[in-house]
């Protein structure tokens, strides 16, 4: 279970549990949101809407434009999981729930080793004690976080963006994926002055939209 | 509305769980028909990426709680410092984020915030 991608999630959640604490969440809150959810960009986009009070509506389509990722993910690990004729589509999304970045990351790389009947068993036990640990992880986290130093409670906050900015880039196989991550990352706070609570919205369309036609003039020129 | 004890709930579970949800149980139908390099889905990745990154600056530049109190140089050079140490050393994320802490908390003691 001491494995990097468990490390690296627990230490990202305890990160994740001091922005939670410092956006004014509740407890219950913050680890209904982790198990419910399970995906860091996601429910760093929750909170925020949250805590600014943004309506249901543009927080709904901020959290499934930052999600929109998973779709690809899962469908290219559904032909690796799936034994034809055998697996039930409701196996198949009770652990597409697990679908993350770092768990999915585990999944690609160690999943092939295993007979195909395995596959979806070993995943479903590996995710769901993943998530368990994460979550128990995060509640801890957001208990203690008052007695700890402030430098150190500081560099937990810091944890989540650096963490982000390593995996996405990581994440990222096309020059699109960095272009828009590049573009994201300069056009977020000039939206965030000027256009509050939309501001995530419109950095993803605006900068996305550029990257993706930057990108495509390279790759295609005018055509 | 906005208030109430139950309104953060019905947050989570709509614009948190359903709207995440929504994209897994849509890659477990659709199973492989959508070609992962079709225009679309570039152009979607392409937003979803950017509005990714708009998050990282946002929580770098514009922090709440205990980060407040630090200096915003000192946070966008822990995060620029912990990205070109992933780039240089091998990519590996554990590196990144090392070292963005080393410079974040060693910052932090030097300037006795």
């Amino acid at each position: 279970m001491v494995s990097l991608p468990a490390v690296i999630l627990m230490a990202a959640f305890i990160g994740y549990a001091g922005l939670a604490r410092g956006s004014g969440l509740t407890l219950t809150e913050t680890l209904v949101m982790a198990g419910l959810v399970w995906a860091l960009p996601s429910i760093v986009v929750l909170t925020g809407a949250i805590s600014t009070g943004l309506g249901i509506v543009p927080a709904a389509i901020a959290v499934a434009l930052a999600s929109v990722r998973l779709m690809p993910m899962t469908m290219a690990m559904m032909p690796m999981v799936r034994v034809p004729g055998k697996t039930k589509t409701w196996q198949l999304l009770y652990i597409s729930h697990f679908v993350a970045v770092t768990a999915w990351v585990y999944a690609m790389h160690n999943l092939p080793k295993l007979p195909r009947d395995a596959r979806l068993p070993f995943f479903a036990g590996f995710s769901s004690s993943l998530t368990f640990c994460v979550t128990c992880v995060t509640g801890a986290a957001y208990l203690l976080l008052d007695d700890l130093p402030k430098p150190v409670a500081g560099g937990l906050f810091i944890l989540t963006p650096i963490y982000f900015v390593c995996s996405l880039w990581g994440a990222s196989k096309l020059s699109s994926d960095k272009a828009a991550m590049v573009i994201g990352i300069l056009l977020g706070p000039f939206f965030y002055l000027y256009f509050p609570g939309l501001d995530l919205l419109w950095t993803g369309l605006v900068g996305g939209t550029l990257a993706y036609l930057g990108t495509r003039f390279q790759r295609r020129g005018l055509s | 509305m906005a208030d109430t004890w139950w309104w953060p709930y019905v947050m989570i579970i709509v614009a948190g769980w359903i709207a995440t949800d929504i994209w897994r149980w849509i890659g477990v139908f659709a199973g492989g028909k959508l070609r992962e390099d079709g225009e679309l889905l570039i152009w979607v990745r392409s937003v979803a990426t950017a509005l990714v990154a708009g998050v990282i600056s946002k929580l770098i530049l514009f922090p709440t709680g205990v980060l407040e109190v630090t200096p915003m140089w000192l946070r966008i050079l822990a995060g620029v410092g912990g990205f070109i140490a992933y780039m240089l050393l091998g990519k590996r994320v554990i590196v990144g984020v090392l070292t963005g802490e080393v410079i974040l908390i060693g910052g932090w003691l030097l300037l006795g915030l």
